[in-house]
């Protein structure tokens, strides 16, 4: 019970994650911006944004409720998917299952406050996230699923360090070309594409609840490169915090180097290369599974 | 609470100096001060190493820039537009159009000035104004959202 508390409240959880997260934005900015050719915002942006953003006196309207809650809900979603990271606490049986479940929920949020928020906009945003989000997961829990079916358990920890190279390669691919889809980035920023629907589904978010979504987002950074750091090296602390930190400027840069997808673009690239790197992985954990490889 | 609130509000001075969010408006512009707005974010000028966002919804912004002297078709929208900005918000002008309605003065279809529609803090003369006036008249209106933000 100690140790979920810990894994919750410090590491990696709210002590860590939190100023990571912000580090996250603010550098994945920053190389955006020297990438084309500016100075750029400063490292600690993020927590400027957030600190502001708190400062604000949003403008009262009727949908309060649901408007405060479903940035709550994500904020603290999420924060339970980092607990149980296999680094630090060590986690339980079954732990793969709650990880992708509270994954999820900060999408789901996002999607029901668009809709919540009866913006044109939000509605147009919220429906491209749910359709992105379901192309996007196909690829993202077969990739998992090959996962754990060679490491034989739905442990996180386990799978971390019991799925052979063959496997954990094609799935880790599948997982890196799911990373932008779930961080609303190029080429996949279609759910959130400012120049022609605002914000997405955040468009109508002010003030503290603004600076909740912010912060949800920047957890999602943490998690999600944390998953791929997690599986790339299975082991705790030092080597952990460095390769999830290393996915940033790799997201950056193909984000700098991109333009946005049309929606159906971006559903059929994952859908025929992701599915096809997560299928890959498959095979393979069938094969390992079977003793041919 | 007592040792912590100064801190914290000089926490959030600071943060409103190093994030301001601008929502830009056309309020009827010939689209002149609208590309020296978006060029302050290009290379070159790059206002967003002072942590400045060109953001897509009003409600998101502190700083409404408005350029245009506020054609009739324009002139609601514009009022619902400065309703949705959180408190604190700064109206800055941009131009000479918001300022005076420029050359269209007395014309039946403009509205404006902007003055006469929401209350403007700082104008910025021109026509267009250069980007470097635009960089100095938004760095002015940050130092007036952090004073309205202490007055609050």
């Amino acid at each position: 019970m100690t140790r979920l508390f810990l894994a919750l409240l410090v590491f990696p959880g709210l002590l860590y994650a939190v100023p990571m997260g912000w580090l996250m934005l603010g550098s994945e900015r920053k190389v955006v911006a020297r990438l084309q050719g500016r100075v750029g915002p400063p490292l600690t942006q993020g927590f400027y944004d957030f600190v502001k953003l708190l400062a604000k006196a949003p403008v009262p309207r009727a949908e309060t409720f649901l408007l405060t809650l479903l940035p709550i809900l994500a904020v603290a979603s999420t924060l339970g998917a980092l607990a149980l990271l296999p680094v630090g606490a060590g986690g339980f049986t079954g732990d793969l299952i709650v990880f992708v479940g509270l994954l999820e929920m900060a999408p789901l949020c996002s999607v029901l406050a668009g809709f919540a928020s009866r913006s044109v906009y939000g509605e147009v945003g919220a429906t491209r996230e749910a359709v992105l989000g379901i192309s996007g997961n196909v690829p993202f829990l077969a990739a998992l699923l090959a996962l754990a079916s060679a490491a034989g358990s739905l442990q996180l920890a386990a799978v971390a360090g019991g799925a052979p190279w063959v496997v954990r390669g094609p799935a880790l691919l599948a997982l890196l070309a799911c990373l932008p889809v779930k961080l609303r980035m190029n080429p996949f920023s279609v759910a959130n594409a400012e120049q022609e629907i605002l914000a997405g589904p955040l468009t109508e978010m002010d003030g503290p609840r603004l600076a909740l979504w912010e912060l949800a987002h920047a957890l999602e950074w943490v998690v999600l490169a944390g998953l791929v750091a997690v599986l790339v090296v299975p082991g705790r602390g030092g080597a952990f915090v460095l390769v999830s930190f290393a996915v940033v400027p790799l997201l950056g840069t193909l984000a700098a180097a991109t333009a946005r997808f049309k929606i159906d673009q971006a559903a059929r690239f994952l859908w025929i290369w992701a599915v096809l790197a997560a299928v890959l992985a498959f095979f393979a954990a069938m094969a390992v599974r079977h003793g041919s490889l | 609470m007592g040792v912590l609130e100064p801190i914290l509000l000089r926490l959030v001075d600071r943060a409103r100096r190093k994030s301001a969010w601008l929502f830009h408006f056309n309020a009827g512009a010939c689209n002149g001060c609208d590309i020296e707005l978006v060029a302050c974010l290009t290379p070159r000028y790059d206002v967003e190493q002072l942590g400045i966002r060109l953001e897509g919804s009003p409600r998101h912004a502190d700083i409404l820039c408005v350029t245009g002297p506020v054609t009739r078709t324009t002139r609601e929208a514009l009022r619902t537009i400065h309703a949705q900005l959180p408190d604190p918000k700064v109206v800055v002008a941009i131009g000479s159009c918001p300022a005076t309605a420029n050359v269209f003065a007395g014309s039946p279809v403009i509205d404006g000035p902007v003055d006469r529609i929401i209350p403007v803090d700082l104008f910025i003369p021109g026509c267009p104004p250069r980007p470097n006036a635009v960089v100095q008249g938004i760095a002015e209106a940050i130092e007036l959202l952090v004073a309205k933000g202490v007055a609050q």
